[in-house]
């Protein structure tokens, strides 16, 4: 017991920034759009989130400048791929590598601040539990708003009339348009709203996983999230699970190391990786799987005609 | 308002303008960003883009960096062009240091003109082994390749680190994490007395000629053209997209594992836990304002060496942080792929005649777009 606590505490804490990263992204990708430049935005989220508490002090406020600092890069993207029809591919790559450079500049003068982390929400009543209310009820409001996110993208995409607009956007965005729905703005909403989500992961990062700013702390989780969207076979309720899944891979190694288990702690850190691109492969086996989920148009640029 | 109306064919002159125009723009928006940072933007302009090349030094650094990045960016750039996306050349840059210090260390104080023959093929070969792996994932299991060579560039940084803090480690070294400083036989000839130039230099012009004559001259040359361009055109003559595949991501890897091994055992001289400023990442955009064209290429893979060096003079001179080079070159690729909307459209005022235009042109732009969105 005394070491599961802390074990589910840190699986959780490792699995937040995933999870609003990917299902950022899995709105994204909803509406056709494939952003590779998740890892970028969520160190631009990262280091203006930390800027943002550093200087005024409020969390609430650094949180809001990370979801900022992610949308207005997503922006960028949305320009590039929707106005001036550049490849989706290559765009996100420029947004990661943009992202890089971005981040360590604004950041040179935030390394070695230290901050307290996100002040911790106890829900009263339920965290009064044992155990259960140690674990499930003692956290930042980031982890309760990650974990509500699920079902209202779930709901969204399931059900609302604007979610399913979304959808057809991204399966035939000709069909979109030629019944009338304006799929650039449409793709816009949903660009920037991935951009929100993975600046939020960002800001998670450096305020609350390990709070503080370092040059390319997110250290391909951008690109984890990006996998575990194909992973859950862009279903959110699958985003969670593999959230989780790969939380857990990713602090076995502090686990391993506390408990003086004699692998080298690069071997440990590989894992997550490695991990990675298994589930990639098995997903990916199955052709079938992955076109019957995948929306059709992803990845395709949309120049409106007429 | 302005609007985008479909080429009727790409513009063969904006294809070389668009490149042109956006260094422009990047010039000019680093001016906005040294006057945001306080800093003079005349001083700061002459720190990154002159103050580099006003010595034989300078000159002959532009091509010490130059190396990775062209022989790099030129052989991306086949794969690109067939559609394959490797991202991870960082890591297989990473496995050639290894896989290249790796053979400089078991011949320490071996004194044999054989040495370096040897380290080039082991870097070549630990390059292309870590390039097979997104080939063999991507063709057997359809994993996608971006993810997967990406995913291996972070696994071969903690495979270096590792073995920086392992077997590698100098036995004299107290402990740092550095290897051994190679012996005179395992250092790359330099070909400009008094710098840094080493022959490597020499070996990444000649993977630019050999591109260049593959691309226009041999089979796969065409394959990976028509593979890109017309996939389906590709099938129909029989092409195989696996071959192009492991073709383009073999090519790429090897290149870069070359390219790893050419820094170990060129400007560097050892094993480090970092062998590489990015040069795999930077390549990337190297590629595409190179136009994907070897010649290009190399123009382009100067002009980004000398955002290094711009960098680091910048950083000396002025103070400035080194990750403004990583700004530059971000913001180089986005202005590049913003101007390269006027190689298929041209932009008009939305007026009355002009929509009419536009719509004669529906039929057209729909199916460009179709074949272009493979």
């Amino acid at each position: 017991m005394d070491i599961l606590i802390p074990t589910i505490l840190t699986i959780i804490t490792a699995a937040t920034p995933l999870l609003f990263a990917a299902l950022g992204e899995l709105i994204t990708e909803k509406s056709g759009v494939l952003n590779l430049g998740v890892e970028g935005m969520i160190l631009a989220g990262a280091v203006c989130g930390f800027a943002a508490v550093h200087f005024s002090g409020s969390a609430s406020f650094g949180v809001v400048a990370g979801a900022a600092a992610g949308a207005l890069l997503s922006l960028i993207f949305a320009a590039l791929v929707l106005g001036f029809q550049a490849s989706q591919v290559a765009t996100g790559l420029a947004l990661t590598i943009f992202g890089v450079g971005l981040s360590a500049l604004i950041g040179q003068d935030l390394v070695g601040v230290a901050y307290d982390g996100l002040p911790k929400v106890a829900i009263p009543f339920l965290s009064d539990l044992p155990l259960i209310g140690e674990v499930f009820f003692k956290h930042d409001v980031l982890v309760y708003v990650s974990l509500l996110m699920v079902p209202l993208v779930w709901w969204f995409l399931t059900y609302s009339r604007a979610g399913l607009v979304l959808r057809a956007v991204g399966d035939s965005h000709d069909a979109a348009h030629a019944m009338g729905y304006p799929v650039v703005r449409i793709r816009l909403f949903a660009i920037l709203f991935g951009g929100a989500m993975s600046g939020i992961a960002g800001a998670y990062l450096s305020l609350a996983y390990s709070p503080m700013w370092i040059e390319n702390m997110s250290a391909g989780r951008g690109w984890i999230a990006l996998a575990l969207v194909v992973f859950a076979t862009w279903r959110p309720w699958r985003v969670l699970l593999g959230a989780y899944l790969f939380g857990g891979i990713s602090i076995l190694q502090l686990h391993a190391q506390a408990m003086g288990i004699g692998i080298p702690s690069q071997v440990m850190s590989m894992l997550p990786y490695l991990v990675t691109i298994l589930v990639l492969v098995l997903i990916s086996r199955d052709q079938n799987k992955i076109k019957l989920n995948s929306p059709a148009c992803i990845g395709k640029p949309f120049h409106p005609t007429s | 308002m302005f609007k985008l109306v479909k080429r009727p064919e790409p513009s063969r002159q904006m294809v070389l303008v668009s490149p042109l125009l956006a260094l422009l723009l990047t010039l000019l928006a680093g001016i906005i960003l040294f006057l945001f940072m306080g800093v003079s933007p005349t001083e700061a302009l002459y720190a990154f883009f002159v103050e580099p090349l006003t010595s034989l030094y300078g000159w002959a650094e532009l091509g010490v960096k130059a190396t990775p990045l062209v022989l790099i960016a030129v052989t991306l750039s086949v794969g690109f062009r067939a559609g394959i996306w490797n991202i991870g050349a960082e890591g297989q840059l990473t496995l050639g240091g290894i896989c290249g210090g790796a053979v400089a260390l078991l011949f320490y104080e071996v004194e044999s003109v054989w040495v370096i023959p040897l380290m080039v093929l082991a870097g070549i070969a630990g390059g292309m082994f870590w390039a097979a792996i997104p080939a063999f994932l991507r063709t057997r299991f359809n994993a996608n390749e971006i993810l997967t060579s990406l995913m291996l560039t972070y696994v071969a940084g903690l495979l270096l680190s590792l073995l920086v803090h392992g077997v590698m480690r100098d036995p004299d070294g107290y402990n740092f994490p550095e290897s051994r400083l190679f012996s005179d036989s395992a250092l790359l000839p330099i070909i400009l007395e008094g710098t840094r130039l080493h022959v490597g230099w020499l070996m990444a012009l000649a993977v630019v000629v050999a591109a260049w004559i593959m691309m226009a001259r041999t089979l796969i040359g065409f394959e990976v053209k028509v593979l890109g361009q017309a996939p389906a055109a590709g099938r129909y003559a029989g092409f195989s997209q696996r071959n192009i595949i492991w073709f383009s991501l073999l090519l790429s890897g090897g290149a870069a594992g070359l390219a790893g091994m050419i820094e170990v055992s060129g400007p560097i001289g050892q094993v480090l836990p970092t062998i590489s400023p990015g040069y795999g990442f930077t390549a990337i955009i190297v590629a595409f304002v190179g136009r994907l064209h070897p010649v290009g290429v190399l123009l382009a893979g100067l002009l980004l060496a000398l955002s290094y060096l711009g960098g680091e003079s910048a950083q000396i001179s002025l103070n400035l942080p080194l990750a403004v080079t990583g700004v530059f070159q971000g913001m180089l690729l986005f202005f590049l792929l913003a101007c390269d909307v006027l190689i298929h459209y041209q932009i008009v005022r939305k007026t009355g005649p002009v929509s009419a235009i536009a719509d004669q042109d529906t039929t057209q732009a729909t199916t460009n777009t179709a074949t272009e969105s493979k």
